[in-house]
């Protein structure tokens, strides 16, 4: 299925919720979704019979300074191959969104991850805490104006 | 010692202790299996039959620290995991050394710039022996390396007493890594992940 | 006459690892466990944290390929090869065909190279010492090759944008063909020491079995997938480089000593891989052009159009995905590795529940997991 089509599927369903995919003129392009609504279209996505996307192949936080962050999430259905590409918008200030670990249960670490390097915050989350940095660190490092320590528990950064 | 010359038969060799001791040290350097990335995988091959470290007394790699003599610091060491190669290096048995192999144990190599996470050399925690450059080394590499620390180990000084002053130097640097070490506090208990 | 006695079991949590010999680098398990039972599993990861992903926003694209090699240090090529697909889409490269021939050449030896480390591997998990042996004799066989082409051993970046770095040298493709025809024969016997080796399908049969609607669910690809039956492989089911030429099977678990999708079966499976792969290099050898380009001609200063991709492809481990976004610049906005290892270890907790912490050693070894890429 065509992203057109999918849209079309969706803006029947979610009117307010889904944007036209924007043309590119390279690349992929993708389907906005408001940050409220993610959980539900990502239900729909996987549950209804002629989508089925059964797989969340990536999930990526980008950052936008200085208003946004996007969460990027890369759909797949084995079963139909077609993909999809949504992205929801959230304030940097205060970005928060819903989990989808209930739809798909390997999100859960994929979301942790985006806290861990963005510090996006995913509401209803089972376990959401850092990932690969540890617990005492400070800042979210894939920010673009992440400012690198100079110390870490004594232990001096650079010389 | 000429006057114990041709009095005993053949295999009967006169050394002092020191140097037996240190013989015996160095023919059997037991290494920790301890890898921690890339360069972990040149430490396997070198285990394994095409170089076989076992030639040079070093193949028996140990499990736990608490009985290995030589803790090779394979590949990058992160922030989160140098709390715990500190921790790893207090629990082996003296005599112990330390070989960084690979650039990023010594320097921190490629991710010396922007790694923000990536402690800039494991000497910065622990006392280093040998550095092994390269990223990372061929195997060939690191036998040179233990065997630049044979070497080392062959010329140290064991039954001796040492002066005031190294006596006073033991201490400082004793000191020094107690309160370093009390920097480097344990995870609470509470915390899980 | 008995006495009643009262035994009360108290859950304890023990750490497994960051320094372990079986967790396949600096994994953490943290384990609730009520003696050899393991009721809970926690894996705390991020003790291989490198950065890998700020360093792709840091430099050019072409600087970010070493990295990509330290990420999956089993399979440099395979990494490699995913990034460079990736910025061959988002800046509309053509790569020639003698290149491509060439890459699945690596590619596929490379599969065999890391496969053969979890064979090695997997027999130690397990007590068996001798495979390792076996395995790593006829690894460092493929890195002779590997130094021929580029002069590494481990970490090659030997893709470049649009091709390879260089061409084959000479007697190469005789050398490899005669490797293959070695490992061959060599197969045999790994299937006689440890595949259907008594004790060996005891530990693994019916331990740690992943349905295949669990796996689809987790986001597990690669043998773990289909080692719980599912046909998909990206080699075939998204047809990139050119893959549609090349005839192969695509082995799946069938559960023949247990369930289907134990661990038994996804070590198989990467067994079986090992067979398809020195059919894809045979049929590659065959195919490769004698003349041509070995890469095509891509400006210094490579400066892709604004815009975005995601490109994935088969790695040994399974989907390795690149997401690159392009501002237009001659750096990348962003790049964010898809690691299949990761998807593959978060279904652990899901199924070890209830398992002895023997099993769970057996589980863990047979998901194949690279923490260089897990933590990026």
């Amino acid at each position: 299925m065509e992203i057109q089509e999918i849209h079309a599927r969706l803006a029947r369903e979610f009117p307010d919720a889904v944007e036209a995919p924007p043309e590119v003129t390279s690349g992929e392009t993708f389907l906005k979704v408001t940050a409220a609504s993610i959980q539900d279209v990502c239900r729909f996505l996987k549950t209804e019979s002629d989508l089925e996307f059964d797989s969340l192949m990536s999930l990526s936080g980008v950052d936008y300074p200085p208003e946004e962050l996007v969460v990027v999430y890369h759909l797949c259905s084995t079963l139909r191959r077609h993909r999809v590409v949504l992205k929801v918008f959230v304030p940097r200030e205060d970005p928060k969104l819903p989990t989808v670990s209930s739809v798909w249960p390997t999100a859960n670490w994929h979301e942790r991850e985006a806290y861990d390097l963005f510090g996006i915050r995913f509401l209803g989350h089972p376990g959401l805490r850092r990932i690969l940095l540890p617990h005492d660190w400070e800042g979210h490092p894939l920010r673009k104006d992440y400012v690198f320590p100079t110390e870490y528990r004594g232990i001096k950064c650079h010389d | 010692m000429p006057i114990l010359e041709n009095k005993f038969e053949e295999n009967v060799v006169f050394s002092t202790v020191d140097e037996m001791i240190n013989w015996c040290r160095l023919s059997s350097i037991w290494p920790m299996t301890f890898g921690l990335a890339c360069c972990a995988i040149e430490m396997m091959a070198v285990g394994a039959g095409q170089y076989d470290m076992d030639r040079f007394g070093a193949g028996a790699f140990r499990a736990t620290p608490r009985q290995s003599d030589l803790m090779i610091v394979a590949g990058t060491v992160t922030y989160k995991m140098a709390i715990r190669i500190k921790r790893l290096y207090e629990q082996m048995p003296d005599p112990k050394y330390v070989m960084a192999l690979g650039v990023c144990a010594s320097a921190g190599g490629p991710y010396y710039e922007h790694g923000y996470h990536v402690l800039k050399g494991v000497d910065k925690i622990v006392p280093v022996d040998i550095y092994v450059p390269g990223c990372p080394p061929r195997p060939e590499a690191l036998f040179d390396g233990l065997l630049k620390l044979q070497e080392k180990i062959r010329h140290q000084k064991v039954l001796r007493r040492p002066d005031d002053e190294e006596i006073a130097a033991l201490q400082a640097q004793t000191e020094q890594y107690d309160q370093e070490t009390r920097k480097l506090h344990p995870v609470p208990k509470e915390y899980r992940g | 006459m008995t006495r009643k006695r009262e035994f009360k079991s108290q859950e304890i949590y023990v750490n497994m690892g960051p320094q372990h010999p079986s967790t396949h680098g600096v994994l953490r398990l943290m384990l609730r466990t009520d003696g050899e039972i393991v009721s809970d599993v926690a894996p705390m990861i991020g003790y291989l944290h490198r950065c890998a992903e700020k360093y792709g926003e840091s430099g050019t694209y072409q600087m970010m390929i070493p990295y990509t090699d330290r990420m999956d240090y089993l399979a440099g090529m395979n990494c490699n090869w995913a990034y460079c697909l990736a910025a061959e889409k988002l800046g509309n490269v053509v790569v020639p065909e003698r290149a491509e021939y060439i890459r699945i050449v690596m590619g596929e030896l490379n599969r065999i190279a890391s496969h053969l480390i979890a064979f090695g591997t997997y027999g130690l998990d397990l007590g068996a010492f001798t495979p390792f042996f076996y395995a790593l004799d006829e690894r460092e066989k493929i890195l002779d090759l590997f130094e021929m082409v580029c002069g590494a051993r481990l970490t090659y970046s030997y893709f470049r944008i649009g091709g390879v770095s260089q061409d084959l040298p000479e007697g190469w493709e005789q050398r490899c063909n005669q490797f293959i025809d070695d490992f061959r024969l060599r197969m045999k016997e790994f299937n006689d020491l440890l595949s259907h080796n008594y004790i060996f399908i005891k530990r693994t049969a019916d331990v740690g079995v992943i349905s295949p609607a669990m796996a689809i669910d987790y986001g597990c690809t690669g043998p773990v997938l289909r080692g719980s039956g599912v046909r998909w492989d990206l080699r075939i089911d998204e047809a990139y480089s050119l893959y549609d030429r090349f005839r192969f099977q695509i082995p799946i678990g069938r559960g023949e000593k247990g369930a289907i999708g134990d661990s038994w079966d996804r070590y198989m499976v990467r067994i079986r891989e090992m067979e398809q792969s020195c059919d894809i290099i045979k049929q590659a050898l065959r195919g490769l052009p004698d003349t041509g380009e070995y890469r095509a001609k891509v400006p210094k200063v490579f400066k892709p159009p604004k815009g975005e991709v995601y490109v994935r492809s088969e790695s040994s481990k399974g989907e390795l995905g690149f997401y690159l976004i392009s501002d237009g610049t001659d750096r990348p906005y962003r790049v964010k590795a898809r690691s299949p290892s990761l998807s593959n270890l978060c279904v652990l907790p899901a199924i070890s529940e209830g398992m002895m912490i023997a099993d769970l050693v057996a589980t863990l070894g047979s998901l194949d997991i690279v923490m260089g890429e897990i933590d990026r």
